[in-house]
């Protein structure tokens, strides 16, 4: 998929990462080319040390490539290894995460652990809470948005953390194996709740997954090995 | 939203249990002042009741709290008549130890210069002063006698006509007030048997020269009462205590009473620094030390928990990060928690040592200038333990989240 600056949510090119040096030195990523559209769903597939989580990072501005530049809502923000932007500002404003655990923080019930990262951005608790509880309705869980994450299960705390990525309209998702503690029904829900979201609140985004049973809810799948991303689309089962 | 608050909320428990830990250990540390308060103030408790000006002790002593004073009974008569002494008073003031009602009765007797001295200027909260010469006392609350309550000191049956409130010796002992001459009979009081041996004993003297031998009226004299004997002097007093006329110089005063060969003059200031530079002062530095210590060990134990908390909460540290929270947001967690925990702890400290205090033997003296310095301090150890704490929330890094 081909598109403009205005509805990329994410292009990198020729990212490479290398971890220590020397006889120890390894290279997780070797000039990885990647480009995501606004509204686009794609699985980021590969065994153990392919590169799939080094990659997540380095475009979720966590950690700097070696080399390589990503630009994302229009404007550069890695040339040359380097952040070009305030990181965490960058972060809180145009990206939301989802883990393999909801990551949901214990002593914030469900509509506070939405609220917050509608705070940490400046919005006032009042404007927060009302979207808190519109995400938790759109997610299927605003019944249990005083409940703290130890009263939920599985699946709804990971609804509980996609509201919560979702909080600031961000231009790109990023997830982490999110269906990977949950059974295949609940992880196909989670795959087809992250589809529904690119489509209607136009965000990119991108899944890293051993879940070969849900591939066909994605746009597009990209399949990773030492550090490069393959040619060939990967089949659902 | 306030994070420390939300999660105070959610592990309430564990947070009361760590705010009421922090309070004994600041109620020890509170305490701890206190009873340095308390040393000193009983100390000079009685120099400050007193009032006086000058006090006439014994030549060359540290008398009469730091060292033992004698000085003859008829020092006052000659230190009213030095010009610019409004007042003088004999002080006698002895401790001892009896038994009442199966129980160890430790007070300091102290005389007052009856008629002139009642005792009114005691800080009394029940009863009255002294009205009789003699077998009346006022005594401390903290000795555990009641009004009217018949006790034996010496050889007299006395009764308590007053309550005082704090009134302890120098070493901490309940005070109790008769007139000048019960406390002296109390302080030389002497078994029957010892009075009888001491007569013999003159008698045997006298009947060795040629005076005792050849007039029978003196050896008789000799065998009698010491108090019929006129070459023996009134028993002395520890000290005289001076007030000096409106306008006089203390000085001035103390310099004409100083000339004299037998007694040394000190102001009541310079009594006060003998009590507590000297004879206190070791107890005092001792306390002083160990509440030094306190408020250390205090500090370390209120950072490890502090740390403890944050290690608790490192992942949702971290998970803050990577969502983008401002190191602020962090802090304030951490630093909030801290503060009220420091606060909290106070409060129960303050609350708890109004209950437990009051049971200590000696007097726990907490003044709002200590109140003060002590919240000064648990607001600095809550700031630098907090430090410990967000110093490892800033080493966290949001990678750690997807590790």
């Amino acid at each position: 998929m081909v598109g403009t600056p205005d509805t990329l949510a994410v292009e990198a090119f020729g990212l490479t990462k290398v971890y220590g040096s020397g006889n120890t030195e390894v290279q997780a990523l070797r000039g990885v080319d990647l480009s995501l559209s606004r509204g686009e769903v794609i699985a980021l597939l590969g065994p153990s040390g392919a590169g799939k989580s080094t990659l997540l990072t380095i475009i979720g501005l966590v950690n700097p490539p070696t080399s390589g530049r990503i630009t994302m809502a229009g404007r550069p923000v890695v040339e040359d290894g380097r952040f070009t932007v305030d990181v965490r500002s960058f972060r809180r404003r145009h990206m939301g995460f989802v883990f393999q655990k909801a990551n949901l923080i214990p002593f914030l019930t469900a509509v506070e652990n939405v609220r917050i990262a509608m705070e940490i951005n400046d919005q006032s608790p009042r404007a927060s809470r009302r979207r808190a509880m519109e995400l938790l309705y759109y997610l299927g869980v605003a019944d249990r948005a005083d409940h703290y994450p130890n009263m939920l299960s599985g699946g709804q705390q990971q609804r509980v953390a996609v509201a919560r990525a979702l909080a600031n309209q961000p231009d790109l998702i990023l997830a982490d194996e999110p269906t990977a503690a949950l059974d295949s029904i609940r992880g196909r829900q989670v795959m087809e709740l992250f589809r529904k979201v690119a489509h209607e609140r136009q965000a990119g985004v991108v899944v890293v997954t051993h879940d070969h049973r849900s591939l066909d809810v994605f746009d597009r799948t990209l399949e990773m090995e030492d550090g490069m991303i393959l040619g060939k689309p990967v089949e659902a089962h | 939203m306030n994070l420390a608050l939300k999660d105070i909320r959610h592990n309430f428990g564990r947070f009361a249990l760590t705010a009421i830990g922090i309070g004994m250990l600041l109620m020890l540390v509170m305490g701890m002042g206190g009873i340095y308060r308390g040393l000193v103030d009983d100390a000079t408790l009685l120099v400050n009741r007193i009032d006086a000006d000058l006090w006439v002790v014994q030549k060359n002593t540290r008398g009469p709290f730091a060292e033992v004073s004698r000085i003859p009974a008829n020092a006052e008569d000659r230190v009213r008549a030095v010009p610019g002494v409004a007042c003088s008073n004999d002080f006698v003031s002895h401790t001892i130890q009896r038994e009442q009602a199966g129980r160890a009765l430790r007070m300091t007797v102290q005389g007052l210069s009856w008629p002139q001295d009642k005792g009114a200027w005691l800080p009394l909260i029940a009863g009255r002063g002294l009205e009789q010469a003699h077998f009346e006392m006022i005594a401390d609350k903290s000795l555990g006698l009641p009004l009217g309550t018949r006790t034996v000191l010496g050889k007299d049956t006395y009764t308590v006509v007053g309550l005082t409130r704090n009134m302890a010796s120098t070493a901490g002992d309940s005070m109790v007030f008769v007139t000048l001459a019960d406390s002296q009979a109390i302080q030389y009081d002497q078994s029957g048997e010892a009075v009888r041996l001491e007569r013999e004993a003159r008698k045997a003297r006298a009947s060795d020269f040629d005076p005792g031998r050849t007039q029978p009226e003196i050896l008789n004299r000799a065998a009698g009462p010491s108090s019929g004997i006129p070459a023996l002097g009134p028993p002395p007093v520890s000290a005289v205590v001076v007030k000096v006329t409106p306008g006089a110089d203390p000085a001035q005063v103390a310099a004409a009473i100083a000339s004299w060969p037998d007694v040394s003059v000190y102001t009541a200031e310079a009594q006060r620094q003998l009590l507590v530079g000297g004879m206190v002062d070791k107890s005092r530095r001792q306390l002083g030390l160990f509440r030094g210590l306190l408020i250390i060990v205090s500090a370390i134990i209120m950072a490890l928990i502090l740390y403890t908390l944050t290690l608790d909460k490192i992942h949702d540290i971290a998970v803050l990060k990577l969502m983008g929270a401002r190191n602020l947001v962090v802090i304030n967690l951490i630093l909030q928690q801290a503060v009220l925990l420091g606060a909290i702890g106070y409060g129960i400290a303050h609350v708890a040592g109004q209950w437990v205090f009051p049971v200590f033997p000696r007097r726990v003296l907490i003044v709002n200038e200590d109140l003060w310095l002590l919240a000064g301090i648990v607001l600095g150890i809550s700031v630098l333990a907090s430090l410990l704490g967000i110093w490892r929330a800033m080493k966290v890094q949001p990678n750690e989240v997807i590790a």
